[in-house]
């Protein structure tokens, strides 16, 4: 149900993953996780090697941080981070690439799985693997199923059905051996024996490829799924995929689903085979206007620039840069921002793209209705919101939005649902929160 | 013909009897006693209905101080901000108690971020409410801190005390404001504070509550609170606290002597309602009675332009 | 410097707006407009021409007058309206008549509310009843059709009643069904069906009516479940009560091809301001119009009840959307 079909505009899909060059100086922040920040574990002058642990994630929704280059420790002080917000981080000035000792930063694919279930675990808490499609929740913790819950199937989420980017598209043509791999030892380290790829129809090289592969690995298969905005949303994922639906409130396990992004996988796989922690990722960088779109294994904390740069400039007429997708992406205040672990994407927007319609009123056509995919009516939530009748709009179940922006997107008056939308879900978390 | 209106006549009348016995009887049963002085109260009060009281509605505040003076004869802690010592006065005089004199209160917006002093280094394109933007950016100017300049102040405000000017992109407090505190809830970041309105409105306060460190607050805005401590040292009152970077001057301490604000190296502290300064900083204020009671004023303006030439409306720069 | 615009997601938008969805409305309504044109010569235009301007003209001095807005007669909101009143009355209704619909349909049903997406009535129904209570005998003097290129029969007839009329008017002397459909102005299939009969404007062509619903199914403008549920529930009724008694209720094609049920199920029903925002909302919605329709049909005092249903059926829209919600994602889940 609901969804909406943005052009695609996949610029980016044939390009192949490119090494950017070290940058000078990197800022790994240290609340890159949903969750609790890491507590750092360096000081001015520290020297740092690559892969060395730089901050703790040390309450329960946590993560580790390690360092994403060899240098020395400039401060920990605040960072702007993309909101413009100063956020406590660490600055490092790079002076090499010289890796810890035990990484192994071997070629080869290695393909037995030797670690146990635990130690499994254990590995991914120690190399800070986070969910990698963007909400980057400790993937850890997601492993420990609750008691009394079982899992049943592993989901493993190659939709990227954000228009624009292609950094999980790449990974799955190129890695799509270990990124298999890693799937298998999430399968393991959850206990289940079926994990299902899920994968839409516009990557058809990708579905193709994975399929091939995947006849090597028990238990792995490939779904095809229809072209739909949000289906790598988790809940909409498990239902196109399973036609299970999480009830409200709920998390996927509720119906024995772990749900992973294939980004994920293959970091777990180069956590768990290679003891490679996790310091990159795959980020495309798009636009309109951009000469050069194409996709990068970046280091996090590189500054944003450096991969403007790589992509041949900041066009001219840049309206608008993006972290992320056009539809849940966040706005950029400036390009000195540093890579996180989240950003799967950047995206430069030229001007004429970049501002908003102009907003009418509300005709009551009942589009967002028809599009949203969890059921709502932001029409409502969105005026609720606005009036802050926010108990209203709890019982409208404000909480249950995902913020996918399919309202916002269709609304023929060019309100600002969302914006709304979030307003109320922030309103109503305050007040359930005060209510425990 | 006759008949049938004779009839009616006889039917309604009879209905209409007892009808009226029914219903007195039921109010009867089911009055609910009040006690009268509530009314009394209650229309003493200003009936705006505002909620600076910290209750709902002026009848809410009229059941809560007849309540306080039932159990603890006393009006502690109960105010009518808008109605003032007069009413409070008035409400105490019903209930038969005193109340202590409170100095009236304003709305003071502690930024003075405008275009120019913070000019805008990114586009909001988004509704125009501070509360959204406040979660998504930290502010066009850049101070995570500072006026977002969207208004919900001004929607929030039931007497049209507070208005943005288009010009610095600031709210501004007129002399309309009761002190409700409905703006300084509306604001999301703690801007708006209510002060004492000071001895013929004259009021000296840090118009800046950025806690960044000085490098970065001064980035982003000429006129931030660096937190240099300047003022802190040569105040003799022990009325300015400094604290994460930010220096806080306590309106109670505060004796108006004026020595900080020419210390602020970044003009953050204001005066407000003040004669201009004589070329010798040392010569004391004369006290002249000031009819206008002037929006707030930067200690640089008030050195250069008596207070009275000056639009009431206009805060300059 | 290059300064950057922030604002929340999502960043992209899609290519819907306001005026294009009204000016699909306006489109879908050239094939019944050329019909109308066809049967009534000038005198469709006259009345065309007088209502939308009319109605722009209304809108346009209100706002600018009265509510000191934005002007946004540009939106193609007061066109439709304008369009849909013009449809809605006889050819040969004098100039004034119309204007004064057209005041009533802008100024109270319309920006009396609010203005666009706020009015809780379908604006060019308001018009019409009103005209159809203050002048009636001028909204119910049919002009019988003149065909630009077909035969004139009956070309000393200047007005005549509709089918439903003489429907009406025949069960109430107590005639059967034959005996009604014997009478000479009953008009036969064909002439229902491509709409070579006395009545208003767009009440003509079924077909054409048809062709332009079908426009708008396809570019989403309308649930197809709309004017289906409407144009079945009256189909079902009038046929239950065709089988109980045939010499007393004529047969259901009847009521689906004359009088405005076309034209009210799948144009005015449909209208998104004033119709219920969900699914199971408009389902009820749409079987209450039905129903009204048939019953006034069958045994009211106006032949015609399609406008009272839908005006009806608006009111109750509020509590229908606040009693009826969209299927909402893992609610009332069977749990595994």
């Amino acid at each position: 149900m609901g969804g909406v079909h943005p052009e695609e505009n996949k610029f980016s899909e044939n390009a192949a993953i490119e090494m950017l060059p070290l940058p000078k100086q990197v800022i790994v922040q240290l609340g890159q996780n949903l969750g609790a920040p890491s507590k750092p574990l360096v000081k001015r002058g520290d020297m740092v090697k690559v892969g060395q642990m730089i901050g703790k994630g040390e309450s329960f929704i946590s993560a580790n941080l390690h360092s994403p280059a060899s240098g020395k420790v400039l401060k920990v002080d605040d960072a702007p981070d993309a909101s413009g917000y100063r956020r406590p981080a660490v600055y490092i000035d790079v002076d090499g690439d010289e890796w810890v000792d035990d990484v192994d930063l071997s070629p080869g694919i290695e393909r037995a799985i030797k670690l146990s279930r635990q130690e499994i675990i254990e590995k991914i808490k120690e190399c800070g693997i986070v969910g990698l499609g963007g909400a980057t929740f400790p993937t850890h913790v997601k492993l420990m199923v609750p008691d009394g819950k079982k899992a049943e199937y592993l989901l493993i989420n190659g939709v990227e059905c954000e228009p624009y980017l292609t950094s999980d598209h790449r990974l799955m043509l190129e890695k799509g051996e270990e990124v298999l791999i890693g799937t298998q030892i999430l399968m393991k380290a959850l206990e289940v024996d079926k994990a299902i790829i899920g994968i839409e129809n516009n990557k058809s090289d990708a579905i193709n490829h994975l399929n091939t592969l995947a006849a090597g690995y028990e238990g792995i298969s490939v779904q095809p799924l229809k072209v739909k905005y949000p289906q790598g949303g988790e809940k909409q994922l498990i239902k196109a995929v399973l036609n299970r639906e999480v009830p409200s409130g709920k998390l996927p396990i509720e119906v024995g689903c772990v749900v992973s992004n294939v980004g994920t996988a293959f970091a777990v796989y180069e956590a768990v085979q290679k003891n490679k922690p996790l310091i990159e990722r795959v980020v495309t960088i798009t636009g309109k206007a951009v000469k050069k779109p194409s996709n990068f294994m970046v280091r996090i904390g590189t500054p944003i620039s450096q991969l403007v740069e790589a992509a041949e400039g900041l066009p001219e007429n840049t309206g608008k840069v993006i972290n992320g997708g056009p539809m849940m992406g966040k706005a950029l205040t400036n390009l000195d921002v540093p890579i996180v672990k989240g950003s799967s994407g950047i995206l430069l927007m030229k001007k004429e793209e970049s501002l908003r319609p102009t907003s009418k009123t509300c005709i009551r056509c009942s589009k967002c209705t028809v599009v949203c995919p969890m059921g709502l009516e932001p029409f409502l939530l969105s005026k609720l919101s606005k009036l802050a009748e926010y108990e209203r709009a709890e019982k409208q179940k404000i909480m249950d939005c995902i913020e996918c922006g399919s309202c916002q997107y269709t609304c023929p008056s060019h309100l600002p649902l969302l914006d709304y939308l979030r307003l109320g879900k922030l309103r109503v978390g305050q007040i359930i929160r005060t209510r425990k | 013909m006759n008949d049938i209106m004779i009839y009616s006549l006889v039917t309604l009348a009879l209905m209409g009897g007892v009808l009226s016995i029914i219903l007195y009887f039921v109010a009867q049963k089911f009055k609910v006693f009040e006690d009268p002085r509530i009314d009394l109260v209650d229309d003493v009060l200003p009936k705006a209905n505002c909620g600076g009281c910290g209750y709902p509605g002026c009848r809410k505040f009229a059941e809560v101080t007849v309540e306080a003076a039932e159990k603890e004869h006393s009006l502690e802690g109960l105010n009518c901000p808008v109605g003032g010592n007069d009413v409070m006065k008035e409400v105490a005089g019903i209930l038969g108690l005193e109340v202590e004199e409170q100095e009236p209160l304003i709305a003071v917006v502690r930024c003075f971020g405008s275009k120019e002093n913070s000019p805008a280094k990114i586009k909001y394109d988004g509704p125009a409410t501070c509360a959204f933007a406040h979660n998504l950016f930290a502010g066009e100017g850049g101070c995570p801190n500072g006026c977002l300049g969207l208004g919900d102040c001004v929607a929030a405000c039931d007497f049209d005390a507070i208005h943005m000017n288009p010009e610095t992109g600031l709210p501004e407090v007129n002399d309309k404001c009761v002190a409700c505190g409905a703006c300084v809830k509306a604001c999301p970041r703690g801007i708006i504070e209510l002060r004492k309105k000071g001895p013929k409105g004259r009021r000296i306060f840090v118009s800046c509550i950025n806690t960044e460190k000085g490098g970065p607050a001064k980035k982003n805005c000429e006129v931030a609170c660096i937190g240099c401590s300047k003022c802190f040292k040569v105040c003799a009152f022990d009325a300015i606290k400094m604290e994460n970077n930010l220096a806080y001057i306590d309106f109670d301490k505060c004796t108006l002597c004026r020595k900080c604000v020419p210390e602020c190296p970044t003009n953050a502290i204001h005066e407000i309602n003040f004669r201009p300064r004589k070329p010798k900083p040392e010569a004391p204020p004369k006290q002249e009675p000031e009819t206008v009671l002037a929006t707030e004023k930067s200690s640089t303006q008030s050195e250069t332009k008596p207070a009275g030439e000056s639009n009431p409306d206009e805060r300059a720069k | 410097m290059n300064i950057f615009t922030i604002s929340g997601s999502p960043h992209i938008h899609g290519d819907e707006n306001v005026r294009k969805i009204m000016y699909t409305v306006v489109y879908a309504l050239v094939p019944a407009i050329l019909v109308s044109l066809y049967f009534f010569g000038l005198d469709a235009v006259r009345v065309l021409l007088i209502s939308v301007l009319a109605c722009l003209f209304f809108e346009w001095i209100i706002q600018k007058y009265l509510i000191k807005g934005p002007i946004t007669i540009n939106d193609g909101s007061a066109v439709v309206a304008g369009l849909l009143l013009a449809f809605n009355i006889p050819s040969n209704i004098p100039a004034y008549i119309i204007i004064i619909g057209a005041l009533v349909t802008i100024g109270v049903g319309k920006m009396s509310f609010g203005g666009l997406g706020k009015n809780i009535f379908n604006p060019a129904l308001v018009g019409r009843v009103f005209m159809l209570i203050s002048f009636p005998v001028q909204m119910t003097s049919w002009p019988v059709p003149k065909p630009l290129f077909g035969s004139d029969i009956m070309a000393d007839a200047i007005t005549g009643p509709t089918a439903l009329g003489i429907l009406k008017e025949g069960i109430g002397a107590g005639k059967t069904i034959d005996q009604i459909m014997a009478d000479p102005n009953m008009p036969d299939y064909i002439d229902r069906l491509t709409g070579n009969m006395g009545g208003s404007l767009g009440e003509m062509s079924a077909i054409a009516l048809l062709l332009g619903g079908i426009y708008m199914i396809i570019r989403k403008v309308i649930d197809w479940q709309v004017p289906f549920t409407i144009i079945a529930t009256v189909f079902i009724v009038a046929g239950i009560f065709h089988l109980i008694d045939p010499q007393h209720y004529i047969d259901p094609m009847f009521h689906l091809f004359t009088g405005g049920l076309m034209l009210g199920a799948i144009y005015m029903a449909t209208d998104m301001v004033s119709s219920p925002m969900n699914m199971t909302g408009k389902l009820i919605y749409s079987v209450g119009i039905g129903l009204i329709t048939i019953v006034i049909r069958l045994w009211g005092a106006y032949p015609e009840g399609i406008s009272f249903a839908i005006l009806i059926m608006n009111a109750f829209v509020p509590l229908l959307n606040n009693s009826f919600k969209p299927k909402r994602f893992g609610v009332a889940v069977v749990k595994k």
